[in-house]
């Protein structure tokens, strides 16, 4: 309960702290930083149906959510007077504490923390947040890249077998051909590729 | 006019956000020099929280929400204002076919009277009651939405006290059907297309169209900083003139197709376009055997005359912050509210005289119970409500 925690002599590890987040990598990469800062109490919510009373049942101080997930207007429920709420609960961003909100944001998160949390208190957690955040959202720029890279490899491969079953050619003519054109038209290659698969595929 | 002006406006995919589609997809607000980027976003509390800190100029909001946050309620008082009213109605109260059966049992009358359905919803929950069964348990959109306050003002008529006979719940509109799936919950009121898809699916009956309950309500607004108008008068003109030339656009029953397809592309709402043409219409499967109903005044976007923003809707929206204990009573706060709702600033862009056709219904809202609303005495309009007791037992049973 609330009432039970001394506000600011307990050591931080006393905070509970739950993330929502459907991403499971994501969460689980800002619990492992949450944990190396010192905070030992920190439970993942993946599954969104009866999510308020999910989070009751951990009972909270800290709910930190992605702003990608819809249910964050379900959190928002929380601020109501009714006969599920068990304690007030405040959205920790203050109006005095706009570069707080701006990074938050950026980095596609958001706090929510029990109505009189000291904010020195919040700040480190919001600070692995940010961190984490940003560095998943790096992570996941990296992986597309990747991801397409091996995307226009495989266009590349399919659009060389087409045109050397067609044009009769071997695959060092092939792939020299399509480079030629590229260059001549001033695109990618995987764009020629493309093309002579659509091609390929209309004249079938 | 200066160049290309940039605006990034943010917006849940929702049928209601037509006039901001097609004023940027039909290249209005082009012609009038802005480049508008607009922002699809999942959640109202991220529409309400980028528009606070700046990251959007201009937002489609629900027209409570930039009440409460201009007022401070629920969250960091943040001056909204609304120039320009962006849709009327549109919500629709589903229930299970189970609920829908329990409540034809229990009706004295045609269900599709309000008051008739009000009343047998609260024969099922004493029925509940009395067997030992959990509580009936309602999704909504958000806190501050039409949607909360509509099934709240059914529900009262009726005898059923929300906060303590039934569970209120908040659900995205998107979770909402596999909700009613689930048996999480046992009817929602949402806006379109999803009671559609719900009766689509079987799953649900719409047992009222928003409409119904409440003839006129403000549903959702064009909502800006205060302060941003202050220092951007000019751009703001052209964003309302370039959606009144939407509005104008939408309303055209020969453009309906067209804004249809605008509307359901895939960068936009991304649903079927019969759908959005059946909203639009106001033309609606309500039940799983195929019962169709239609209602004029099911939806109503792209109408001139609701365009310009109307400070009775303010003050009925604050009026219901205060019936259901989401904001304390004071003349100061109406007063407030009253003022996000600017036509003053509509009629500067638009060049409009003020005095538009006379507001039907009479009192502006027209709700199906209770007394007319009286826009300048909130106090004495909700007085004729706090006579009636929130506390039970009230029901007559046997």
């Amino acid at each position: 309960m609330l009432c039970a925690k001394a506000p600011s002599s307990l050591p931080d590890q006393t905070l509970k702290i739950v993330i929502v987040d459907e991403s499971a990598v994501r969460a689980a990469i800002l619990e492992e930083g949450l944990r190396e800062a010192g905070f030992t109490q920190v439970v993942r919510i993946a599954e969104m149906t009866n999510l308020l009373a999910r989070v009751y049942a951990i009972d909270p101080d800290v709910i930190l959510i992605d702003l990608e997930n819809p249910s964050r207007d379900v959190l928002e429920q929380m601020f109501q007077v009714s006969r599920v709420v068990k304690r007030p609960v405040a959205m920790f961003v203050d109006q005095s504490d706009t570069a707080s909100i701006q990074a938050s944001v950026d980095a596609g998160v958001s706090a929510y923390i029990v109505d009189g949390l000291k904010k020195e208190r919040i700040k480190p957690i919001l600070d692995t947040c940010i961190s984490r955040f940003n560095a998943f959202a790096r992570l996941q720029n990296e992986v597309d890249v990747a991801r397409n890279a091996l995307e226009e490899r495989k266009v590349i491969d399919r659009a060389k077998g087409v045109l050397m079953k067609v044009k009769n050619l071997t695959e060092e003519e092939a792939y020299a051909r399509m480079r030629r054109t590229a260059m001549n038209e001033n695109k990618k290659i995987a764009e020629i590729a493309q093309s002579i698969l659509t091609a390929a595929e209309m004249l079938k | 006019m200066s160049g290309s002006d940039r605006l990034r406006i943010g917006y849940i995919p929702l049928v209601d956000a037509a006039a901001l589609v097609v004023a940027v997809d039909k290249g209005f607000a082009a012609d009038e020099g802005l480049d508008v980027d607009l922002v699809r976003e999942v959640s109202w509390s991220n529409v309400r929280d980028k528009l606070n800190i700046g990251l959007f100029d201009a937002a489609h909001l629900l027209s409570p929400v930039a009440v409460a946050s201009s007022l401070g309620i629920g969250h960091v008082r943040v001056p909204l204002i609304a120039p320009f009213n962006l849709g009327y109605n549109g919500n629709a109260i589903t229930v299970t076919p189970d609920l829908m059966a329990a409540l034809r049992t229990a009706a004295d009358g045609d269900l599709a009277d309000p008051m008739v359905s009000a009343r047998a919803l609260a024969q099922v929950v004493t029925n509940r009651k009395m067997q030992g069964l959990e509580p009936l348990t309602f999704g909504m959109t958000f806190p501050f939405s039409n949607h909360n306050y509509q099934l709240r003002f059914w529900m009262a008529a009726g005898g059923v006290d929300p906060d303590e006979d039934v569970r209120l719940v908040v659900l995205p509109p998107p979770y909402m059907v596999e909700s009613l799936a689930s048996g999480h919950v046992d009817g929602f009121c949402v806006g379109a297309p999803w009671n559609s898809v719900a009766v689509d699916l079987g799953l649900g009956h719409i047992l009222h169209f928003g409409c119904d309950i409440l003839a006129r309500t403000s549903e959702k607004v064009l909502a800006v900083r205060g302060p941003w108008a202050q220092e951007n008068p000019n751009r703001l003109q052209r964003l309302l003139r370039a959606l009144r030339r939407a509005a104008d656009f939408i309303e055209e029953p020969a453009n309906r197709g067209e804004v249809a397809t605008l509307l359901a592309a895939s960068n936009r709402i991304a649903v079927a376009k019969e759908m959005v043409r059946g909203t639009l219409d106001g033309d609606l499967k309500i039940s799983s055997d195929g019962t169709r109903r239609t209602a004029a005044h099911y939806f109503e976007i792209g109408d001139a005359r609701g365009a310009r923003p109307a400070p009775r809707q303010a003050a009925w929206i604050y009026a219901q912050m205060v019936r259901w204990g989401q904001a304390p009573l004071s003349p100061e706060l109406l007063m407030a509210a009253r003022s996000v709702y600017r036509p003053d600033l509509y009629d500067a862009a638009i060049g409009e005289c003020a005095s538009g056709p006379s507001e039907s219904p009479s009192d502006g809202i027209g709700a199906f119970a209770g007394p007319s609303f009286n826009p300048v005495d909130i106090s004495q309009y909700l007085s004729a409500w706090m006579q009636i007791p929130r506390t039970r037992p009230r029901l007559v049973t046997d």
